[in-house]
């Protein structure tokens, strides 16, 4: 069997973009201030994150405007959802072999 | 990824993650006490007023029905108004205290799926009073109340589903006893939602930290 540690995505290593993945498959569309407050970092922070997961494919972005202020907003492509999914897969393997 | 509890620990982030970021969690219990306290006081300022109009009946023929309906409505959304400002002030100190945003799209959902039940119940009520059908005034509050909080307790803490529960069943009870429509709207605005609030205090507040834990942020 293959060693489920191979399957486990490097992108989803880091736990704040874990964290973006698990707040967008629960949300359809989420603006980026919405995020920081769930996710609790600064701006810097989550912006770099969300370019990352922007550049895998995994979420889509859409930059708008409420009166003059941006309004950016965050929603999980399906390659996004399939990849979490078997990321979770993977950890679920994990745990398993422990036993 | 050699420490074998990791992925257990990964897993249990994102499932905080996804209730954090779906239900509305600020909702605090002392905003079910307030809303409790609230509706004794409407209730009892009802009782008072129907006393009074039982009273000036005995002296004059007819008449004053239209005013004693003009007052209770009064009173009524006075009742509302203090309980929904009371709870919205505690409800806002929570989120403060959490560092949860309280106008997300969590809040959003919760708002919808708890108005749209009671609107329509909203409807039915407005309709009752123009019929003069009154005795069936006090259970539509309350069953239409009660499914409006089933409705929203899968966008909250779980446990509101159990008073949504409580006020159907009363609401129901109720219906076979038209004449005690102020009874059982006190027991089921004011008993219950002191109940509910003590017991959501009880059991996530009276820690000073409660459960507002965030993820803990390391990459």
């Amino acid at each position: 069997m293959k060693n489920p540690i191979e399957q486990l995505n490097k992108v989803f290593d880091s736990r704040i973009r874990l964290g973006i993945m698990s707040a967008l498959i629960m949300n359809n569309r989420t603006n980026f201030n919405e995020l920081k407050e769930l996710i609790q970092v600064t701006d810097g922070n989550l912006a770099s994150h969300m370019k990352t997961l922007e550049e895998a494919g995994y979420i889509q972005v859409e930059k708008g405007f409420i009166g003059r202020k941006t309004n950016t907003t965050y929603a999980i492509t399906s390659a996004g959802k399939k990849a979490f999914k078997s990321h979770l897969d993977a950890l679920e393997k994990m745990i398993r072999s422990i036993d | 990824m050699n420490n074998p509890v990791q992925p257990l620990e990964t897993l249990h982030d994102i499932k905080r993650m996804m209730e954090r970021s779906s239900r509305f969690i600020s909702l605090s219990g002392w905003s079910g006490i307030a809303a409790g306290v609230c509706a004794l006081a409407g209730a009892y300022a009802a009782h008072q007023r129907i006393i009074y109009f039982n009273q000036s009946q005995e002296g004059k023929v007819g008449g004053a029905i239209a005013e004693l309906r003009y007052d209770l409505i009064l009173i009524a959304f006075l009742t509302f108004a203090a309980a929904f400002v009371l709870a919205s002030f505690f409800t806002f100190i929570r989120s403060k205290k959490d560092g949860v945003a309280i106008w997300g799209a969590a809040a959003r959902r919760l708002m919808w799926n708890t108005f749209l039940p009671l609107a329509a119940g909203g409807f039915l009520i407005w309709h009752l009073i123009e019929i003069s059908g009154y005795g069936l005034v006090a259970p539509s509050c309350l069953i239409f109340y009660g499914l409006a909080l089933v409705n929203g307790s899968k966008y909250t803490m779980g446990e509101v589903r159990w008073l949504g529960y409580g006020e159907i069943i009363l609401g129901i009870i109720n219906l076979w006893n038209p004449g005690r429509g102020i009874f059982f709207w006190t027991l089921g605005f004011g008993v219950l939602h002191i109940i509910y609030g003590f017991a959501m205090w009880w059991k996530y507040e009276r820690t000073s930290n409660g459960n507002g834990e965030t993820m803990s942020v390391k990459s």
